[in-house]
């Protein structure tokens, strides 16, 4: 298993290098450069331009400065925004810090809730409580996450009052006074991410209590509940690791909408931002940032899946 | 019946087609065994055995519901308790060993883990005893390193140990009642008659009843003393074993014995026409009325009652005492024992050796073969035109690898393949020629697997045609049409999907598929071992007659010693990817042998009350061939010496062909057999 574990993650390491290559490549296709977006394309006296990249560095080769951006990213350090005149990673880290707490509030609730309903769901097969749970998940799946919350301001911050619409807190104030405002964006989040997850759970859970050892189990005389805790869940729970972290990496950088809607002052509306006003450098870090998180997350569902389960963990590679 | 452990009254068992109509699968079974008696109940896919076994325990499969009838275990109605009462029986007084130990067991759950469950629901031990009983439980069902294997999950040991730890976990609340689910379907033919000799053992140290659910009836007759048969949902035929295997009063029991091929004669059994009728199917009268050669008006129009014979076996049939003076069905075919030009080869294998070691990335750049014994080596085979070549073995002695390699699906690691005298075949699939493609066919184990569900029989059938011979659409029609009549089957198959046919008829498209090609040989990769054996009758006379018609020479790879005997002109006998014996079949399946084909040989059962199987060496499983020597070296109950271990036995000739590769001299090795064969007989 050691070797599995170790290819994994030179798997991972390899996808990061050849997604930096690209980020940086596709950046550099683009027409123009760092300095004709900040100075603007037809306006730019010549003169200015060309101090311009000479202070950016931008007459060096593209391999070098490639090198010279990777080698900074590895150490944390991205550069200096040109627009808004301050180090990438100050910028970044706040953001960051915001859209991890509202993904892991919306993950914290949502997960437990998609297997609860999930395992529900596939217990009362076609009956009341699965129809219900069912339906209600292809709705939420439906749903657009601007429709829903949208919906969710109108009603608990138009009409009932309870909660803030919008978010007008500092993007780098203390974490505590985010807690009224992210409760509507959780529920939002969790509303979608759970219909999926709840339905896989309820996939998997049916398949194991149609297979021969929960059969098997029930002739031994073994109880409902012991036969639900001891011989579906576990089995039943193992393919649902890979989707959680697809649904989490899903999370992270798939809350721009959320982050618009409510005003939040996440890495996703950074990089939205940082795409109207040009700021190339800076689409270059969060789309890094976003890829990083994004391996990390699948890289981790896979060790957890090889440690939880036996038929991988005792593998002969 | 009194005293009656577990009694079956009337029971019918049946499900809510699609279409509303109420359909059964069980039709008013009676049955019922008392304290320690063992009974075999014996039928074909579909005739609702598995039905009635679970129903024993009170279990129906989701969707099925009881009729009418009731099912009692000690007078207690099963169907009318509440979930506690039914968990108490459940793994304690009526405990099942399921039909694939590897699947009935939990992935997730340790092995120790699982059978401690059982003890902890159906004994009082204190938990501290608990491991203490499973250990004993794992030697009684005589598991070597018991404590060892508590750790194991059930996909870390072999599919003989993956039942007996089964059997360990039945045991584990001393059951008076063990209902056996086709517990040796699946098994090597070594592991199954070790398998079975444990639980007759076993039946009689505890006294426990035992109701052996099964469709081979070889393994039935080992163990029981008592055999029913079913068919269509209903008992046929009930009896002492004796009577029942060998004077059985209903012609179904009857044709289904014919169809069981037969180590000692090389022929193809008979085999009875027709199929049971779908659960659907309104059956008036008998149900096997359609398929008998003696029904008459009627069994067409009565549904015959239940009689008792004056054999002591209880019957349904309104002319059972004819079955007797019956004729077979169908005479049964001469085997393969015409003599053939042997020198007219249509493949020749040559030192062929296959390995499935992966190369690391080192040996890769430096393109060296990985140092591993490889998994098949040192083949050596000639096949004729016309003749069949059977190819047997346990679960890996590579003989379906040999296939695939002919098939150009795997190269081979070194060797020569040679077809026709000129052709290399060492090529894989890809790059061969269309018309070489077209000469070589093979047909496959499964036909489920390897018949595309969304296909019809016409597209199926259209594919090699137009591949191979360009035919345009009325063409086609007219040569899908004829290899259908060539398989036995009507032009209106053609619009059938294989999801609407039976096991049987989809394999006799897949043969179709393989003859529309015209090809010189055929790989037949256990094509009949899927199947039942009526039907596999059916599939071995056909593949017979198609060989007689088109010339064509067949390897044909089995597990199955009988079947090969029936169809094979000559053997080979594969031992961990090594050839021990090749030769004439009547030559091999002869004395002497190579000790390996000796065990295999004992080891199989045969439908006589009078047989018994001869377990000669340990059912230790290998998982890789010894580097050097004997492959057989480690369970070979005539070895003689390290000789076995470090030097590579010589072929030693007969005559006719037939060779043994064996240290042993062969008056020797003949003397060694013929005395332990004695010394069995009583």
């Amino acid at each position: 298993m050691f070797k599995l574990i170790l290819r994994r993650l030179a798997l991972g390491v390899l996808t990061l290098v050849m997604v930096t290559i690209i980020v940086f490549v596709g950046v550099e296709a683009l027409p123009g450069d760092a300095c004709t977006a900040y100075l603007g394309r037809d306006t730019a006296l010549e003169t200015r331009l060309a101090k311009c990249r000479e202070d950016l560095g931008l007459n060096q080769p593209a391999h070098e400065r490639f090198f010279i951006w990777a080698g900074g990213a590895l150490q944390g350090d991205f550069g200096i925004s040109s627009r808004r005149h301050k180090p990438i990673s100050d910028l970044v880290q706040i953001r960051l810090r915001n859209t991890l707490l509202l993904g892991a509030a919306a993950s914290a609730v949502g997960i437990p809730i998609a297997i609860l309903l999930g395992v529900i769901a596939a217990l009362t097969r076609d009956r009341a409580a699965d129809l219900w749970i069912s339906t209600s998940a292809i709705f939420a799946m439906t749903l657009p996450e601007f429709i829903s919350a949208t919906l969710l301001i109108l009603f608990f911050s138009v009409w009932l009052g309870w909660l803030p619409g919008i978010v007008i807190t500092r993007p780098d104030a203390p974490v505590f006074e985010f807690l009224q405002d992210i409760i509507l964006p959780i529920i939002a989040l969790a509303f979608v991410m759970t219909a999926h997850i709840l339905r896989m759970v309820r996939t998997c859970v049916i398949d194991v209590l149609a297979s021969d050892y929960v059969q098997m189990a029930i002739l031994k005389g073994v109880p409902y509940w012991q036969v639900v805790f001891r011989h579906v869940l576990p089995n039943a729970l193992l393919p649902t690791i890979n989707l959680v972290a697809l649904t989490l990496a899903w999370l992270l950088g798939g809350t721009v909408v959320i982050e618009i809607v409510f005003n939040y002052p996440g890495l996703g509306r950074l990089m939205l931002d940082s795409v109207s006003d040009r700021d190339l450098a800076l689409v270059q870090a969060i789309a890094l940032i976003l890829a990083v998180l994004y391996v990390g997350l699948n890289l981790v569902a896979d060790l957890l899946s090889l440690v939880a389960n036996p038929r991988l963990r005792t593998m002969k590679v | 019946m009194t005293g009656a452990l577990v009694e079956v009254n009337n029971l019918s068992v049946g499900f809510t087609s699609a279409g509303g109509a109420t359909l059964a699968i069980l039709r008013n079974v009676d049955f019922s065994f008392g304290k320690g008696e063992t009974v075999g109940l014996v039928g074909e896919s579909g005739c609702g055995k598995s039905t009635l076994a679970l129903a024993m325990m009170g279990f129906l499969k989701s969707g099925l519901r009881v009729l009418e009838g009731d099912v009692l275990f000690r007078e207690h109605d099963l169907f009318a308790m509440d979930n506690s009462a039914l968990e108490d029986i459940r793994g304690g007084d009526l405990a099942l060993i399921p039909q694939n130990a590897g699947q009935a067991l939990t992935p997730t759950s340790r092995i120790g883990r699982q059978i401690e469950e059982s003890v902890r629901l159906h004994t009082t031990l204190a938990p501290e005893r608990r491991r203490e009983r499973v250990i004993e439980l794992l030697s009684q069902v005589r598991l070597p390193e018991p404590e060892e294997l508590l750790g194991r999950y059930p996909h870390e040991v072999s599919g003989g140990q993956q039942q007996r730890v089964a059997i360990a976990m039945a045991l584990a609340g001393k059951p008076e009642v063990l209902l056996l689910d086709e517990p040796t379907t699946g098994l090597d033919v070594t592991t199954q008659a070790h398998v079975l000799e444990l639980l007759r053992d076993l039946a009689s140290e505890t006294g426990t009843a035992m109701v052996y659910v099964s469709h081979d009836l070889g393994a039935v007759a080992r163990v029981s003393d008592r055999i029913a048969v079913m068919y269509a949902g209903e008992l046929v035929l009930q009896g002492p074993a004796r009577e029942v295997l060998r004077n059985p009063a209903h012609p179904y029991a009857r044709g289904l014995l014919l169809s069981i091929p037969k180590l000692k004669e090389a022929v193809v059994p008979s085999s009875m026409p027709g199929r049971p009728p779908p659960p659907d199917a309104v059956v008036q009268g008998c149900a096997f009325a359609d398929r008998c050669t003696m029904a008459g008006q009627l069994c067409c129009d009565v549904s015959p009652p239940l009689v008792s014979t004056a054999t002591g076996e209880v019957v349904r049939c309104h002319y059972h005492e004819k079955v007797e003076n019956l004729p077979p069905p169908k005479a049964p075919r001469q085997g393969d024992g015409r003599s053939r030009d042997l020198s007219d080869t249509v493949l020749r294998l040559d030192e062929v050796s296959i390995s499935y070691a992966k190369p690391g990335v080192i040996d890769q750049i430096l393109g060296r073969q990985p140092d591993v014994t490889p998994t098949v080596d040192d083949i050596v085979l000639d096949v004729a035109r016309g003749e069949t070549l059977g190819l047997v073995g346990e679960s890996g002695s590579g003989k379906s690898s040999i296939l695939n390699t002919i098939a150009g699906l795997r190269p081979p690691r070194k060797g020569a393949i040679t077809f026709e005298n000129d052709v290399n075949l060492n090529a894989p699939v890809d790059r061969r020629d269309t018309d070489l493609l077209r000469r070589i066919q093979l047909i496959f184990q499964n036909p489920d697997a390897s018949l595309n569900p969304r296909h019809t029989v016409a597209e199926l059938l259209a594919q090699p045609l137009r591949l191979y011979f360009g035919l345009d659409a009325g063409e086609l029609r007219d040569r899908s049409i004829a290899l259908l009549e060539q398989v036995r089957l009507g032009s209106h198959y053609l619009g059938r999907l294989p999801g609407q046919m039976s096991g049987g008829e989809k394999q006799r498209v897949a043969i179709a598929r393989a003859f529309a090609a015209e090809p010189e040989l055929v790989l037949c990769d256990e094509v009949t071992s899927a199947l039942d054996v009526s039907v596999q009758a059916v599939i071995l006379d056909l593949l017979m007659e198609l060989q007689a018609r088109h010339n064509a020479a067949y390897v044909y790879v089995s597990h199955d010693l009988a079947v090969v005997r029936a169809i094979a002109g000559r053997v080979a006998v594969l031992y961990q990817g090594r050839l021990c014996e090749i030769g004439p079949s009547s030559k091999v399946y002869s004395l002497p042998s190579h000790p390996y084909t000796e065990v295999l040989l004992g080891a199989v059962l045969e439908p006589d009350p009078d047989s018994a199987p001869v377990l000669m060496a340990e059912d230790a499983v290998e998982l890789s061939p010894p580097a050097r020597g004997c492959p057989f070296q480690r369970r070979c109950p005539h070895r003689i010496g390290t000789i076995c271990d470090t030097t590579k036995p010589p072929w030693q000739k007969t005559g006719d062909g037939h060779a043994i590769r064996c240290h042993i001299p062969l008056t020797d090795l003949e003397r060694r057999q013929r005395r332990a064969d004695s010394a069995r007989r009583p």
